[in-house]
């Protein structure tokens, strides 16, 4: 699914990825780990597309196209889907309009006419149902005056409705209550198949115990430093991550 | 011959045929005189710091067309709201199309201003409203006044609700190589009444065309106005637009402007409080490209207690397009509870883009809530990039934006098929089709 290889990213000309290698295959869940500052959203950016975070060596490639030639909407239709850390507020821009405005734009890219509205309108309510979203949540507009945790669960509900092959989680934990985590890991795991792949990223363990990942990668000072399975998440857990700098 | 001497020279020609001894036309005549002592007004004149009428006024138009142009309403009918569900007041190049037009007199009076001006039963009418509410010193608006004959004239009386709206809608058919035209209308809204109308100017070819019109409005106690005024024009054609409304006890008057083309558009819009509890709405929507020119420069002047004014102006410029927002807030000594709130926000999508926007407020009143903010801009970048990884490209994305910066001043109209309509028209100006309206 993606294969990364020798990634160096710069962000205003400082260097942060300093040579990924990450090999995620259809079906797999990846978590990526590390402390602040290490380079993990830089990473969920870059793969995302972020005109800001400039790729200075190595290549990133997709169901084997090279992400280096799509810009950030292509990489989208091709597949890519990133849940934010803080989701950007939307003023005037409902969550339905905006939903059907995407899955629209993918299936024109996808050489699809748009999606009848009543088709729309049962996928939006099985998964609000599915994410236990109440329906006046949709008719807000996108993201504004929303809690950390509803906003959270927005990404997973844009996620479920445009069912990307590589769906990267950044940080979709945090803001999240214990409830919340079930739902929105709930949500995940019924979307999971062997045609698609999630790349978790996290500080904490928590969400893995509810995703459970096939690998645990640490990232350190732009490096993937140690990589392992599930358990290597419960030894960070226990031991924090001194013990990794001390790898590095 | 410069072209303030032309309008001078030519007032012989447009009094034949008046009966030159009517108050109405010593009303005009008198006018003349304030244009020929004050002419145009510069760039030095304060309220026209940011916008010059130099590159209208420095070359030669037709202030009478030739010949009678006719227009099939095959040509037309995309300009209107409905076929048939509205009262149509229509102009070719000046002059009244009886054949496009929907006028009545049952119930209403939606007819010509040439009709009030000449028959004896809108006398009264007349002599009570016509140029009472529009300043004697404006050059322009006495300009308009000195020339005043063909418009709209609509009266609505005591209690009556107008069932459909009124369009007034000023072809200019390109059969003249430049025209100037100088519309007048007088709209009253007798006690209790309502009414919505919407006014629009549109070229039918590229011709330079010059509109300096006047609409003077009067609004009864417990009246309600909902006025539209779409500008959405060829880039050849200008339109100085004055409008002028007082307002009695419990009155509402509402106006939208919708500035989306033209080469210089400038929209003098005066509100005056004539009775307590009056309330005030004025909200715009411009969409600007190319060298386009749109000045807004409003008045509420609260001379009475316990008024209320909102007004909300939402601009976005493109490429070389200029813009300019002058609000003025008058509250007057005796005006105490006033309540008067002023946005103007504006996004700049290019370097070369340019707006100017000045908040004035003048308050002599103590026991008042007043406030302003100005805004100018970009798109945030954070979410644009957010919304192209969901998918959406860059244009479509902008396009959102534009609509969701706009989203409640289009929200507030009230006759959905004219919703639809402005919707339609930034779709296509922002070259989108978003497939759903907002």
């Amino acid at each position: 699914m993606l294969t990364i290889e020798n990634l160096h990213a710069q962000v205003e000309g400082k260097d942060i990825l300093k040579g990924i290698d990450l090999d995620v295959k259809a079906g797999e869940v990846h978590a990526i780990m590390g402390p602040n500052g290490s380079g993990k959203s830089t990473l969920s950016l870059a793969i995302a597309g972020n005109e800001d975070y400039e790729v200075t060596k190595g290549k990133m490639l997709l169901k084997g196209t090279d992400l280096a030639e799509l810009n950030t909407e292509e990489r989208a239709h091709l597949g890519v889907f990133l849940s934010f850390q803080y989701p950007v507020e939307i003023p005037g821009v409902t969550v339905t309009n905006f939903i059907k405005t995407a899955i629209n734009a993918h299936r024109k890219a996808n050489g699809l006419k748009d999606m009848p509205a009543s088709e729309l309108l049962k996928k939006i309510r099985d998964t609000a149902k599915l994410l236990e979203i109440d329906s006046k949540f949709l008719s807000r507009s996108l993201n504004e005056g929303f809690s950390g945790g509803e906003k959270k669960r927005n990404e997973i509900f844009q996620m479920a409705m445009l069912e990307p092959s590589l769906a990267i989680l950044d940080e979709t934990d945090s803001g999240l209550d214990i409830d919340a985590l079930k739902i929105v890991a709930n949500g995940v795991n019924k979307l999971k198949s062997k045609d698609n792949a999630v790349i978790i990223i996290t500080h904490y363990q928590r969400l893995l115990e509810y995703i459970v990942p096939d690998f645990v990668h640490v990232l350190f000072d732009g490096r993937i430093v140690k990589s392992g399975t599930k358990e290597l998440a419960h030894e960070l857990e226990a031991k924090g991550y001194d013990w990794i700098k001390e790898l590095a | 011959m410069e072209f303030k001497e032309k309008l001078l020279s030519s007032y012989l020609a447009f009094e034949e045929g008046l009966d030159l001894s009517d108050t109405v036309h010593q009303t005009r005549a008198k006018a003349l005189k304030t244009f020929e002592a004050k002419g145009f007004p510069t760039k030095k004149d304060e309220a026209w710091k940011y916008t010059s009428l130099a590159s209208l006024i420095n070359q030669d138009y037709s202030l009478f067309p030739k010949s009678e142009a006719t227009i099939e309403l095959k040509d037309v009918r995309k300009y209107f709201l409905y076929d048939t569900d509205t009262y149509k007041v229509i102009f070719i190049d000046g002059v009244y199309s009886p054949f496009l037009s929907n006028t009545t007199h049952d119930g209403l009076d939606v007819c010509l201003m040439s009709a009030a001006l000449s028959k004896p039963k809108y006398r009264k009418l007349i002599n009570t409203y016509f140029n009472k509410m529009a300043p004697q010193d404006d050059s322009l608006t006495a300009l308009n006044t000195s020339y005043a004959k063909e418009g709209a004239f609509i009266y609505i009386p005591k209690s009556i609700v107008a069932e459909k709206p009124i369009e007034i809608i000023h072809f200019s058919s390109g059969n003249e190589n430049a025209l100037w035209l100088q519309p007048r209308n007088l709209i009253v809204i007798d006690q209790n009444a309502q009414v919505q109308i919407i006014e629009r100017h549109q070229s039918l070819k590229e011709h330079p065309v010059v509109t300096n019109s006047v609409t003077e409005i009067y609004l009864h106690q417990d009246s309600f106005l909902d006025y539209y005024k779409l500008q959405n024009d060829l880039p050849s054609a200008s339109l100085i637009d004055s409008t002028y409304i007082a307002q009695e006890k419990n009155s509402h008057a509402s106006v939208h402007t919708f500035s989306l083309g033209g080469k210089l558009i400038r929209n003098n819009l005066n509100y005056f409080h004539k009775g307590e509890h009056a309330l005030s709405t004025l909200k715009g929507v411009t969409i600007l490209e190319g060298k386009q020119h749109v000045d807004h420069s409003t008045l509420v002047h609260h001379a009475q207690p316990n008024c209320e004014s909102h007004q909300d102006y939402k601009s976005i410029f493109s490429n070389r397009s200029e813009g300019v927002f002058n609000g003025k807030i008058l509250v007057d000594k005796i005006a105490q509870k006033t309540n008067a709130f002023q946005q103007n926000n504006n996004i700049l999508l290019d370097d070369n883009a340019t707006v100017n926007t000045k908040p004035q407020l003048e308050i002599y009143a103590d026991d008042v809530k007043c406030s302003h903010g100005c805004t100018i801009g970009q798109l945030n970048e954070e979410a644009l990039f957010y919304m192209r990884s969901r998918g959406i490209p860059k244009k479509e994305a902008k396009a959102l934006m534009t609509y969701a910066f706009a989203n409640n001043v289009l929200e507030s109209v009230q006759l959905p098929s004219l919703k639809k309509r402005i919707n339609q028209q930034i779709a296509n100006k922002l070259g989108v089709n978003l497939g759903f309206e907002l």
